[in-house]
């Protein structure tokens, strides 16, 4: 899982950088309620970096998520999210949507069900990715194990950029 | 007999001499040596006296006791040097050269008093070279130890100092010696090498010499010393002979340096001076040329990221003083390793490094001097980066549009020839994939590309008829961009009005054709396009335009506006808004000003008469616009002052008294003109004249109006049909009179203080009484205001002073009156006003009314204000009493008042009975610390820490919001105070992250996301509890707050965990 050896992906293709939400006046209004929506959720996850010490990028950068790709329901508490890894046979992809998950875990209410899977069909093995993501329990042994922990911690650490 | 006592006097210093020898040498009593050499600054004994008391020791068996005899010689040496003469210095130049050849243990010793004699100013002439001479044959430097080594490498400095110089120079050597002779590097080689006719007398052996002798060094701070020589050898012009070679590959093997100073590490050497230090010599001389570009280029194949930066910033470095013959072998191997680093790296500081050497490079080559036989260097270098980038920009991905076209925008930005050629081969190109292109995203790329190219090569030529690059190409640029402009796709038109403003700011390019088509299409977006960010770029666009081409304004879009203006119904409101911003955003040109500010009045005249339909907003946003053309348009110009003094002043002050005396008489609707935000928006625009007129001008308009408000002088105003005598500033008038006071504040206190307000004695008088007297809020403040404008610019004394005394009676008199007076809050607007005025010119006389402004604070009725007062004392204000309007403002007036004053404030609290009084000191200390400077406030914290954890759990959420505010900075470094009251702070942040107030929680949020980065073990015991509650706020109602608990939960929670910090 981790990038030694050749590079799977040397030259990646990047993408640009979205620029930061606008505020409008109903943000500063104390009295409106706004809604977990979309581009929360996408804001909250482009931070994130793959550890990969010859890119180290934002998610966004690399296009493994997209806005378009995250849905949100504020009022039934579900989240699901598309990831697109970089390439097929892309050997990071359990790490990042492991990832995906451990932060949105930590960073939304508990009521949320949060659905992480891989884009229908940008994965040579995608059914396994999703089953192993899907279940809470190998999810749960996976952050008991202080290795992975250290790597998914890795990616979550926002970097000053 | 006095003969004999100078004589006895003589031996017994003889004796002590001796005695003094032998507790240095024999009773190792190091203290000795300091003894020895007061007695010789006292002139008891001279230094022949002391070597001959040495002699004994000097010439002993064991090489011990000769070390220690040398030792204590050098020691004095060390602080006698200044008093040597020059025979003594011979004498004993010559004796320790001699002990260079001694056993090892001395040599130190030896190397110390040498170096301790290179520093006397009378060196006699060919001591320099018969010392190196020994110390290079009789000294292996690298196998002393790192202060002998240090003192060799001071011992050369010291000589090149002395010897080059010809005269004295105190050369104490430093880090932050060294530092500035790295900054000084440029200006040194200026200089005309000094006389060094002696130490270039030993030639190339010098150099060779000091390659040995550095050969190996290990220590960071020799190796600042070591650089500092090398950097003395190569720009004072030193013979480098056959030795260049030698002399690179000693300082080369350090390159790129990679240093990390210990932690706590006393000589406060960093990276970066070692690496400055070191380019300084390898960037020095094309000697090294042949040399250092292979390395660099082998450097820059490095994987780690502080090597390329370094390489290439060397790189650039260099290239200010190579010549493209010292460049010729090594530029394609140079541009290929700059090339692969632009397209290849995510890191920008590598590449930015990467474009500057490229900049750096073309420049240099941009230099070179033509030979009739050799061909343009600079043609062939920028053929090869054309070939390599320019078909990037038309690949059908764009996938390395970005970076080639940095690479040929930092190419082209290096000089007019450079640009030229890059431009010449680039634009026509962009505008042909420009109008082959369809999609959107990739038209807007290649415009943004486009601005790039215009931009440089605005910033390349020097002479507007050097455009000729762009002028060739304006037709079909204009075409491209008009194109832009009519797409129905906001960021192309966005970038293309930034491409058309850069055109539009070269001098002689665009047409008058041109830019009138320009302004139809602003004209068209201003009235129809609601996107945001596109009516800000078309107001920035027409900004630019508007300086080099006003007519086309004049004649094309002012007449559009206004008509726009005056003809759309309330319904379009939003349009009427851009009209009104553009108006004032054109108006940079006087000819403009005199077309649109009248424009603005007439909008003005409409409200004020009821036609139109605008509303207050627009009103105020029209006011507004006024004071951007008074802001942007007076500074430049004599002619747009006298406009604003002969029509728009007096039009102002007309429409708006006509709307008081108006609303006088009728019970009806009131004109908006007499609304308190549109008058404020007034106050601007007049305040913002009178600081900027000319001061005769000035002048004239401050006496019309203090005529106009003391007797009712109408003569000045455009309607003649105002009765005569009206009385303004009488208090029994009626408010929307008596308001009109804040006009009056706008103009007198702005003015600049050389200019004489008239009869300031009885205007002040007058607005003292309508401060005290007055009902209306409005108006009782303005007079304040005024009054205290009027004070702070008055010259102190005696009248000064008796003035302040009277009003601060009068004031007293009215807040301790025994039935309470009903004009109490207006005794106390004054107060404070006053108290501000003073304070802010560090007046004597404001610390009675400050200090009554603390006594207030335990008043049951006006306590609140009072509190709040002091964020009203420590900041700026608006209208008045700040440094635009010229008042007398002095610096640090706010840490001043504190120092003074937070003891009292203390001292306030902890007596204070009720908790109402607890909550208003609370509150005026909090307004206090958040408005001071945070160094500062982190000197202050200690003392303060505990009142202010109090105030996070005052109930007042202006005291928690000021509160939070001042303890956020703090806490990014957070002092050990702070430290051991952890626990309390968490409980209390912890509870605000559900305050009813949501700046509150938001502020919160942030302090304990700070706390997130407190040492480790000091916070880990908090984890857990900070984790559960800031689940809490994670679904908070509020975007923003939300936003702030995710940052702050994400690093509480890699605290403490593997891989998180």
């Amino acid at each position: 899982m981790s990038g030694s050896g050749a590079l799977e992906n040397a030259n990646p293709l990047i993408f640009q950088r979205s620029g930061a939400r606008l505020l409008t006046a109903s943000d500063e209004d104390e009295d409106v309620h706004d809604p977990i929506d979309d581009r929360e959720i996408f804001d909250i996850l482009v931070v994130m970096s793959i550890n990969d010490p010859e890119h180290p990028l934002s998610l966004e950068e690399l296009n493994v998520v997209e806005q378009v790709r995250v849905q949100v329901n504020d009022t039934d508490s579900t989240v699901g999210i598309e990831f697109t890894p970089t390439i097929p046979h892309c050997s990071m992809a359990t790490l990042i949507g492991l990832s995906i998950k451990v932060k949105l875990l930590r960073s939304l209410p508990d009521r949320f069900k949060i659905d992480v899977h891989i884009t229908p069909g940008t994965h040579a093995s995608e059914d396994a990715v999703n089953k192993q993501l899907a279940d809470k329990e190998r999810v749960a042994a996976a952050l008991e194990n202080s290795q992975l922990l250290e790597v998914v911690n890795q990616c979550l650490s926002t970097k000053s950029l | 007999m006095p003969h004999q006592e100078a004589a006895g006097a003589m031996a017994a210093d003889g004796a002590l001499l001796v005695s003094l020898v032998e507790e240095y040498v024999s009773g190792l009593q190091d203290s000795k040596a300091e003894d020895t050499a007061a007695g010789i600054k006292a002139n008891q004994f001279t230094i022949l006296q002391l070597v001959e008391a040495l002699g004994v020791s000097l010439t002993s068996t064991q090489p011990h006791t000769r070390a220690r005899g040398v030792q204590l010689l050098s020691q004095v040496l060390l602080q006698c040097h200044g008093d040597l003469s020059e025979s003594e210095v011979e004498v004993l130049i010559a004796f320790y050269e001699n002990r260079l050849k001694d056993h090892y243990v001395t040599t130190p010793v030896v190397l110390q008093g040498l170096n301790a004699l290179t520093k006397s100013s009378l060196l006699p002439t060919g001591s320099a070279v018969s010392m190196l001479r020994s110390l290079f044959q009789d000294v292996h430097v690298q196998s002393l130890m790192l202060a002998e080594r240090a003192s060799v490498y001071s011992m050369l400095l010291n000589l090149m100092e002395s010897r080059e110089a010809g005269e004295k120079r105190p050369y104490q050597l430093s880090p932050c010696h060294i530092q500035m002779s790295v900054k000084l590097l440029s200006t040194n080689r200026m200089f005309p090498p000094i006389c060094f006719q002696e130490l270039k007398g030993l030639g190339a052996d010098f150099v060779f010499g000091f390659v040995q002798s550095v050969d190996g060094e290990r220590d960071p701070r020799n190796l600042m010393l070591a650089f500092q020589i090398a950097k003395n050898i190569i720009y004072r012009g030193y013979e480098l002979g056959k030795f260049a070679e030698e002399l690179f590959e000693v300082t080369s093997c350090y390159f790129p340096i990679d240093f990390s100073p210990p932690p706590n590490d006393p000589h406060g050497i960093t990276q970066e001076m070692l690496i400055l230090s070191l380019r300084a010599v390898l960037a020095g001389t094309p000697r090294f040329a042949e040399f250092l570009l292979p390395l660099i280029i082998e450097k820059l194949d490095s994987d780690i990221q502080s090597a390329k930066i370094d390489s290439l910033q060397t790189l650039t470095a260099c290239t200010s003083a190579y010549e493209h013959k010292d460049l010729a072998e090594f530029l394609s191997g140079l541009w290929a390793s700059i090339r692969r680093e632009v397209f290849q790296t995510a890191s920008e500081r590598v590449e930015s490094a990467g474009l500057a050497a490229l900049t750096g490079l073309t420049s240099c080559l941009s230099r070179s001097i033509l030979s009739s036989d050799s061909e343009d260097s600079l043609n062939s270098f920028l053929e090869v980066v054309l070939k390599d980038c320019q078909h990037h920009l038309c690949e059908p991905d764009l996938k390395l549009v970005w970076p080639s076209a940095k690479l040929l925008q930092a190419a082209s930005s290096a000089s007019y020839r450079a640009c030229h050629i890059v431009a010449a081969a680039v634009i026509p190109a962009l505008v042909e994939q420009y109008n082959s292109r369809t999609q959107g995203a990739h038209r807007r790329t290649i415009l943004e590309v486009m601005q790039g190219f215009i931009h440089t090569v605005k910033n390349t030529s020097q002479s507007a008829e050097d455009s000729d690059v762009l002028m060739a190409q304006r037709d079909s640029l204009c075409a491209v961009v008009f194109s832009a402009l009519s797409e129905n796709q906001s960021d192309l038109q966005v970038t293309s009005m930034r491409v058309l403003s850069a055109l539009g700011q070269q001098t002689g390019l665009l047409l008058e054709s041109d830019v009138e088509r320009a302004v139809d299409h602003l004209n068209r977006l201003i009235l129809e396009e609601d996107d945001s960010g596109v009516s800000v770029a078309v107001i920035v666009c027409a900004e630019s335009l508007s300086r080099l081409h006003p007519t086309a304004f004049i004649t094309k879009m002012v007449p559009t506006l206004k008509q726009e203006i005056f003809s759309a119904e309330s319904s379009q409101h939003a349009a009427r808004q851009r009209c009104v911003s553009a108006l004032a955003a054109v108006s940079t040109q006087p000819s403009v000003v005199l077309e649109s500010a009248p424009v603005l009045l007439e909008v003005l005249s409409a409200a004020h008469a009821g036609r139109g339909g605008f509303s207050v907003e627009e009103v105020v946003a029209v006011c507004f616009s006024l004071q951007r053309i008074a802001d942007q348009a007076l500074d430049t110009s004599q002619e747009t002052g006298r406009f604003f003094h002969d029509i728009i002043i007096p039009r102002l002050l007309t429409l708006a008294l006509q709307a008081a005396l108006q609303a006088e008489g009728s019970s009806g609707p009131c004109s908006p003109l007499v609304e308190e935000a549109v008058l404020s928006a007034m106050v601007g625009v007049i305040s913002a004249t009178c600081a900027k007129l000319q001061p005769d001008l000035a002048g004239q308009t401050a006496s019309r109006m203090v005529s106009l408000f003391l007797e009712g002088d109408v003569s000045f105003l455009c309607d003649d049909s105002f009765p005569p005598h009206i009385q303004l500033l009488k208090p029994g008038e009626s408010w929307s009179r008596s308001q009109m006071v804040c006009l009056l504040m706008a103009c007198v206190c702005s003015l600049p203080r050389s200019v004489e307000v008239p009869q300031v004695e009885r205007l002040m008088e007058q607005l003292e009484e309508l401060s005290i007297t007055c009902s209306h809020a409005l108006s009782y403040t303005s007079a304040a205001k005024c009054y205290a404008g009027l004070v702070n610019k008055r010259p102190a004394g005696e009248s000064l002073s008796a003035l302040i005394q009277r009003s601060t009676e009068r004031v007293s008199s009215v807040l301790d009156a025994s039935p309470a007076s009903p004009q109490r809050t207006q005794a106390f607007t004054l107060l404070l006003w006053l108290a501000k005025g003073l304070l802010i010119r560090y007046h004597p006389l404001s610390t009675p009314l400050t200090d009554k402004l603390f006594c207030l604070l335990g008043d049951p009725e006006l306590g609140s204000p009072a509190a709040d007062s002091f964020s009203l004392l420590m900041s700026d204000s608006a209208d008045v009493l700040n440094r635009d309007c010229h008042a007398d403002v002095r610096m640090m007036y706010r840490q001043r008042f504190f120092t003074e004053n937070s003891a009292k404030l203390l001292e306030g609290f902890n007596s204070a009975a009720t908790t109402e009084k607890k909550s208003s000191y609370l509150k005026a200390l909090s307004q206090l610390v958040s408005s001071l400077p945070k160094e500062v406030q982190l000197t202050e914290l200690p003392a303060l820490l505990s009142l202010l954890l109090e105030a996070l759990s005052c109930p007042d959420q202006g005291v928690q919001l000021s509160t939070l505010s001042c303890l956020e900075p703090v806490l990014m470094e957070p002092p050990p105070a702070l430290i051991q009251q952890l626990e309390a702070l968490v409980t209390r942040l912890l509870v605000l992250t559900c305050s009813p107030a949501m700046t509150v929680r938001i502020s919160s949020l942030r302090c304990l996301h700070a706390m997130s980065r407190f040492p480790e073990h000091e916070v880990i015991p908090l984890r857990a509890r900070v984790l559960r509650a800031l689940a809490k706020p994670l679904d908070d109602k509020k975007r923003l707050v939300r936003s702030e608990a995710v940052l702050a939960r994400a690093d509480w929670f890699l605290l403490g965990s593997p891989g998180g910090k």
